[in-house]
């Protein structure tokens, strides 16, 4: 029978591949053995570049097979034990510690995951942003087109953006740049800004504002009116943040070296808090590939740690009244889940006071709201992520909260925030009825598990002390 | 952070006098939005009255406020930092325009040689401040002439116009100590 030949042949054929693609992983098998034990004979035989070929190789034929499980899987092999020996291959091929593969590996799709490692190994372009208080875009343009430069508008989220393609000068020291025309700074740390949109006569706080890109925007948007709180806890980064304050003529700041967790009680009611929280830096390999192999475990314990605390501080800072603000927005430089769904999470729980906005930003990838088998609040796909290799610039994440009273309901701890008006309470009483019945429930639900966290973070901090000689030079990005 | 004494104030404005004379009543009296002066670490700061006042909360660990205009030596002299380059330049008397091949010798420290000279005030005196600009009108430091407008004619190209004071080659050159 016609269809009995058919049938024959098929299997003989899916045999076939099946031969093929056992061969194939004994081959991988003997590969990696090779690969791992220095004595091995092939290691002997090629130099280094042939052993990172083979690695290619086999990443690539495991995408495909990942791409398509079912039909290219070996028999008896797990899904996770290609992705483990992905992982291994990855982390060797780019240069990465394992933790950190694994970490990152896992936000995207195997292909897409792939795609980011590529981008990280590539420059994001240098971006220029005009400084509005001296000059305009188009002057600007002209000024360093005159002077060879080869340069185009950022895009068409940016006004004030240029991108600068080749450049026959420096261009950190053109007559332009000392006379604070421009700022060299990247497209991502626009965003956040962008995302806060301050207002003319508010009064705003940068609370990590070293090296003073966004200060300095800030600065520009409210064109020197209100006044903008500068803090950095580093001090010698504050002499760069201040040089870059005079350079671009910002006349309404105030710059101050503490901790930012010291905010409220120092001083508070700001109109708009923006907190670009200290991160692993995992966005901007590209610029640090330090970061790939001198990040670990405690690194992100004590990260999230101190972004936890910093965000509670924002938030708490913030006047709810302000006519025109009341707008937190919360941004990384970091990609990792860890550092911001889960921080922005748990500022919604610890501060029932706040809900997550509208970024204000017209692109970007929505947010986690689970990952990993955690679950986030389902605002918290308001929040916006950027990918290297999505929109060509760094890795980067914002989160904007609007505050909606100053009172803290069912805060577990009574601290912070002496600025709370009775009346005001009252009013917030009758009018979150509805909203805030749910998330007070949650609070109560996972407080016990917030202190469990917080002592892990705590003991992490311990280790990390141990550790911090190491990895200090890598906190403030 | 404290007001100036009455000394420092003298200084400080027979200073600023010889760069833009008379026209310091313009920034004190400032009808909009009042403005003061005041030391903090040596520094002294020009800035608005409610950022001032906002400023002192975080007094112990302030950096610096408004607008940093130089610094008072061990010996009570006062130097102008290239920080003031805004004010300055809005209010001089006296300017002088380099050419465009003299930007970058000034920027790097140098005094500005006849050669480079573009264009300057008409009746500029002999040894007066003098802010220093682009052809197109960017502000790039302040100086101190050599000779007069007269006197400028006559001289050799490679002979010396105006003496250095300050450029804004110094946010490159020395950030760490301009503010």
């Amino acid at each position: 029978m016609e269809i009995e030949r058919e049938a024959r042949e098929q299997d003989l054929e899916n045999e076939e591949l099946e031969e093929l693609g056992d061969e194939e992983l004994k081959t991988n098998i003997a590969q990696r053995e090779t690969f791992v034990l220095p004595s091995g004979q092939e290691i002997e035989k090629g130099p280094q570049s042939e052993d990172l070929q083979v690695i290619l190789t086999r990443i690539q034929e495991i995408v495909r097979v990942l791409n398509n499980f079912r039909e290219l899987k070996e028999e008896g092999r797990s899904r996770s034990e290609y992705v483990d020996q992905l992982i291994k291959d990855l982390g060797l091929y780019y240069g990465y510690n394992e933790y950190l593969m694994e970490k990152l590996f896992h936000l995207f799709p195997v292909s897409e995951a792939i795609e980011f490692f590529e981008a990280n190994e590539v420059q994001r372009p240098v971006v220029i942003r005009t400084n509005t208080l001296k000059t305009r875009r188009r002057d600007l343009a002209q000024a360093l087109i005159n002077r060879g430069v080869n340069l185009e508008p950022v895009g068409k989220w940016s006004k004030v953006g240029l991108q600068i393609f080749d450049s026959p000068v420096p261009i950190g020291a053109t007559p332009e740049y000392l006379a604070g025309h421009y700022m060299l700074q990247a497209a991502s740390s626009f965003l956040p800004v962008v995302s806060l949109a301050p207002q003319e006569n508010e009064r705003v706080l940068d609370m990590c504002s070293a090296p003073g890109g966004k200060t300095t925007y800030i600065s520009a948007l409210l064109k020197n009116t209100g006044c903008v709180f500068a803090n950095d806890a580093n001090k010698d980064r504050c002499k760069a943040l201040m040089a870059n304050i005079h350079r671009l003529g910002c006349k309404n700041t105030v710059v101050c070296n503490y901790d930012g967790k010291e905010f409220p009680a120092l001083i508070g009611g700001f109109d708009r808090v923006l907190l670009d929280a200290p991160c692993s830096g995992t966005g901007v390999i590209s610029k640090d590939p330090a970061v790939k192999t001198n990040k670990s475990d405690d690194d992100f314990i004590f990260l999230a740690k101190i972004q936890r605390e910093l965000v509670l501080s924002a938030i708490d800072s913030v006047d709810a009244n302000s006519a025109t603000g009341g707008y937190i927005v919360y941004s990384t430089c970091s990609v990792t889940v860890e550092e911001n769904e889960a921080v922005v999470d748990y500022a919604l729980k610890k501060r029932p006071n706040v809900k997550l906005v509208p970024s204000g930003l017209d692109f970007g990838k929505e947010g986690f709201t689970s990952y990993r088998g955690k679950s986030f609040h389902p605002s918290v796909s308001l929040t916006r992520r950027y990918y290297p290799h999505t929109y060509n610039m760094d890795g980067f994440y914002v989160a904007k909260f609007k505050k909606i009273s100053n009172k803290i309901p069912e805060a577990p701890k009574e601290e912070e925030d002496e600025d709370i008006e009775e009346e005001e309470e009252v009013k917030v009483a009758s009018k979150k009825k509805g909203k805030s019945a749910k998330p007070v429930v949650e609070e109560e639900s996972t407080s016990i598990l917030d202190n469990a966290e917080d002592e892990e973070l705590i003991r992490g901090l311990f280790i990390f002390h141990q550790n911090q000689a190491d990895s200090d030079s890598c906190l403030y990005f | 952070m404290r007001p100036l004494t009455e000394e420092e104030v003298k200084t400080l404005f027979e200073k600023l006098a010889k760069y833009i004379g008379r026209n310091i009543t313009h920034l004190i009296d400032r009808q909009d939005d009042p403005h003061c002066f005041r030391v903090h670490r040596d520094r002294v700061y020009y800035v608005s009255e409610s950022i001032m006042r906002k400023a002192t909360s975080v007094n112990p660990h302030l950096m610096s406020m408004g607008v940093c205009f130089g610094k008072f030596s061990k010996t009570g002299k006062f130097r102008l930092h290239v920080t003031c380059l805004e004010y300055l330049a809005q209010y001089a008397k006296y300017k002088v325009w380099v050419k465009p091949t003299g930007e970058m010798p000034f920027m790097y420290g140098n005094h500005i040689l006849k050669a480079h000279l573009g264009r300057i005030t008409e009746d500029t005196p002999e040894h007066q401040g003098v802010v220093i600009l682009s052809m197109s009108d960017v502000p790039l430091g302040f100086g101190v002439t050599a000779k007069s407008t007269q006197d400028a004619r006559k001289m050799e190209p490679t002979g010396i116009i105006v003496f250095h004071q300050a450029d804004v080659g110094e946010y490159l050159r020395n950030e760490d100590t301009l503010v």
